[in-house]
């Protein structure tokens, strides 16, 4: 039954997370914009008692509810929610392919002690969005294995890095001949010797969180830290189990950046119809297109791009709920929310005119903000690349 | 409890029309578009599947089914795959038959619903947009005045979908600064209806100028009787049902011009593996999929008897623009070929440039 009434306990996730944003994020988001790579610890340990810790891995966004949430939270500030403790990106692909024994090993701390971040580092300074190109190798050693590699932009890197119990899920091959049939992921605890901390990047926005570049020398983890099987079979169809379970690590964590995309737009369209409200404009719904002013159309074009991504988003995040396939309209999602996004950010800084350019207000910031989420976790290029081909049921080969 | 998927019911009607609009509409379509003409057969057929009268009471001789804007939503679609102007051919007597159900006097209802529950098609139709630049449903030209008992309308009116057919019309008109509903049936003095309209797109649908001079209807012909109608609930039903129409044709395009981008070779290879065109078509699958649950919304929040003003009106600009570009990329996907009358894409794009201008000329 097609349906979209949040039950009374989303309702309940959504205010108290808006609270929160409003309350404790608002006021604090233009100074740790400023502040880059400083710790705003109070929030940190605030959240993590409050909220977060209670939480623990409800918070990875499997749900409606949790999806929304994170929307809320980016709606207070991107870069402060990117900085929450909780397992992150990590935690995300432990759920997706870790055995029950792993996900109660590396899971569980995330609601206890004191706070803990997860990250997934993925991408490396010779590729991107090409992940089956990667070039850090695990080599299994007796009942260890020995990562070697450097990757980057590691969202949430350095937390994980420097805090106890922290953790960093790392792909890397197994078999470089056997391309992505020789992908794994292996998790790799806070404090593992042979690993170094290079690098904080600095960047144009979400400054709050921190995007890390790791090196792995000769550094050594159990055996059991592989998620999922550690074979390499040979080129037939069911070998590239390692890559596709990358890939659906994805189909949940789109949904997810495409959420907190939606936060960003919506912390923007917000102010300014605040703004317009207090300038007297009231925006004219069910009044013909050539009756409308241009700025009535722009916010309506603003509206409705929100509504469509939104729209989208919900239905992947319904989909994984229910535990169906989402592979294309997580895809789906994530492209939208981010053209939608970087739409409505910009067109909200051009439609405040000084209000928008200044630092001052944080219509400058979200536009800032909002870009990284047409980047991260694949390029709106890449979704569309995915989208296109599943629609077209065309393999990689057929459309490159 | 958000949920993206239809009943079992609302499956089965989805695959019902569905045979309908592959087996019978897309047999024809191209046919009806050139001559002008839609088969009555074709048009009893749909009449026999109920779309009109199951939301009818069963007192009345309907199916006696809840009124729901979310199923007709899915149904429109389909048929409007089909094709659109028998689609709107097809449910033009729901122009009559919502409005009179959801707000019509006990009178009005008793009057004029049993005659949509027997075996033959039911010509009705409704008067909404008129004839001018810078139209507003809300601040219609056509007047209603009440005098003595009756109320005299004047005005003109167009797209008046199959109004040469139709037994009794709805036609809205403004009565002191607001839009109201007024039933006029065939042959009463002072409504004259013109040629038949001769338009880029829905050439199959028969759409007709209407004039009325002076022309007098029985106070109790008002939709909804003294206290009237709530127009902007009727006015977001439109909305609503028009935008998952253009959904309907705008996967028409999308699915026709995917299926030709596989198989066209061009350079060794076939069109679809370049990202120019696969990408054209990545971004019609997306935004098809966003209105069509934008849609979803808006008709559940019909459905909740919930205040839909926004998200219809939002969605029906969305759905205006989203058609245009999605038809019109098809034509581009498929070249040369695409301007040809061959192929259906020209078809799909004149037609859907209609959304923008249709206003009122279905209901759900």
């Amino acid at each position: 039954m097609i349906d979209f009434e949040l039950t009374p306990e989303e309702l309940q996730v959504i205010k108290a997370a808006h609270e929160e944003a409003e309350k404790l994020v608002r006021p604090i988001a233009r100074y740790y914009d400023e502040h880059e790579h400083e710790e705003p610890s109070e929030l940190i340990n605030r959240l993590w008692e409050q909220t977060l810790k209670g939480q623990g891995t409800g918070l990875i966004g499997l749900g409606v509810g949790a999806v929304l949430r994170i929307e809320e939270a980016c709606w207070g500030d991107a870069g402060l929610m990117l900085a929450n403790p909780g397992s992150g990106l990590g935690g995300a692909a432990i759920l997706q392919s870790g055995t029950s024994d792993q996900q109660a090993r590396f899971l569980t701390r995330f609601s206890q002690g004191t706070p803990k971040w997860g990250a997934m580092a993925m991408t490396e300074p010779g590729c991107g969005s090409d992940t089956s190109a990667i070039q850090t190798t695990a080599v299994r050693d007796g009942n260890e294995w020995v990562l070697n590699g450097e990757k980057i932009f590691i969202t949430g890197g350095a937390r994980a890095f420097n805090n106890p119990g922290g953790l960093i899920v790392v792909w890397a091959t197994v078999d470089k001949s056997a391309g992505r049939a020789g992908m794994k992921s292996f998790v790799v605890e806070q404090g593992t010797p042979g690993m170094r901390l290079e690098k904080l990047e600095k960047k144009l926005g979400i400054r709050a969180s921190d995007t890390a570049s790791i090196v792995f020398e000769n550094c050594r983890i159990p055996y059991e830290n592989i998620l999922g099987s550690p074979e390499v079979r040979s080129t037939d169809s069911g070998s590239t189990a390692g890559f596709r379970r990358a890939m659906a690590t994805f189909d949940a964590t789109r949904p997810i950046i495409a959420a907190m995309a939606l936060g960003v737009a919506r912390a923007s369209l917000d102010f300014v119809k605040e703004e317009l409200e207090k300038q007297g404009v009231k925006i004219r719904y069910g009044v013909p297109k050539t009756k409308l002013t241009a700025i009535e159309r722009d916010v309506m074009d603003m509206e409705s791009a929100y509504k469509a991504a939104k729209m989208l988003m919900m239905r992947a995040v319904w989909l994984m709920s229910q535990f169906k396939p989402n592979s294309l309209e997580s895809s789906m999602s994530k492209a939208k929310a981010g053209l939608a996004t970087s739409y409505i950010t910009q067109k909200a800084v051009e439609l405040m005119g000084p209000l928008g350019y200044s630092r001052k207000w944080l219509l400058e910031k979200w536009m800032r903000d909002g870009k990284i989420n047409d980047i991260f976790e694949g390029t709106g290029q890449i979704n569309m690349l995915v989208v296109a081909r599943r629609i077209l049921e065309f393999s990689s080969r057929e459309l490159k | 409890m958000i949920s993206f998927s239809p009943s079992e019911d609302q499956q089965m009607i989805v695959t019902m029309v569905k045979q309908f609009a592959t087996d019978e509409m897309r047999k024809i379509y191209r046919h009806c578009d050139e001559s002008g003409e839609i088969p009555a057969q074709i048009i009893d057929k749909a009449w026999g599947m109920g779309f009109i009268s199951s939301a009818i009471p069963e007192k009345y001789g309907g199916a006696g089914e809840e009124h729901s804007a979310v199923t007709a939503s899915l149904l429109a679609e389909e048929l409007a795959w089909g094709d659109l102007s028998m689609t709107m051919h097809i449910l033009s007597p729901s122009l009559f038959v919502v409005p009179v159900l959801l707000m019509g006097t006990e009178e009005q209802k008793a009057k004029y619903l049993p005659a949509f529950c027997g075996n033959k098609f039911h010509s009705t139709t409704a008067a909404l947009m008129e004839p001018h630049f810078n139209f507003d449903a809300s601040a219609l030209t056509t007047t209603a005045e009440r005098k003595n008992g009756h109320y005299i309308l004047n005005g003109s009116k167009c797209f008046v979908p199959i109004a040469a057919d139709a037994s009794s019309l709805l036609v809205y008109a403004n009565e002191g600064g607001k839009t109201q509903g007024f039933i006029v049936e065939k042959g009463t003095a002072g409504l004259k209806i013109s040629e038949r309209e001769k338009n880029m797109g829905i050439k199959a649908l028969a759409t007709y100028e209407l004039a009325f001079q002076n022309c007098k209807v029985p106070k109790e012909n008002k939709l909804g009787g003294d206290k009237g109608c709530d127009f902007n609930t009727l006015m977001n039903c439109s909305r609503v049902a028009l935008s998952a129409m253009a959904v309907g044709v705008a996967r028409a395009a999308f699915e026709y011009s995917r299926d030709y981008a596989k198989t066209r070779i061009a350079f060794g290879e076939p069109i679809a593996s370049r990202q120019a065109i696969a990408f054209m078509l990545a971004e019609m699958a997306i935004e098809i999929d966003a209105t069509r649950l934008m849609t979803w919304e808006a008709a559940w929040m019909l459905d909740k008897k919930k205040d839909a003003t926004k998200e219809a009106s939002l969605l029906k600009n969305y759905a205006d623009d989203m058609v245009m570009v999605a038809t019109d990329r098809a034509v581009q996907i498929l070249g040369g070929h695409g301007y040809i009358r061959e192929h259906p894409v020209e078809l799909w794009f004149r037609n859907g440039r209609g959304f923008t201008t249709f206003d009122g000329m279905a209901i759900v």
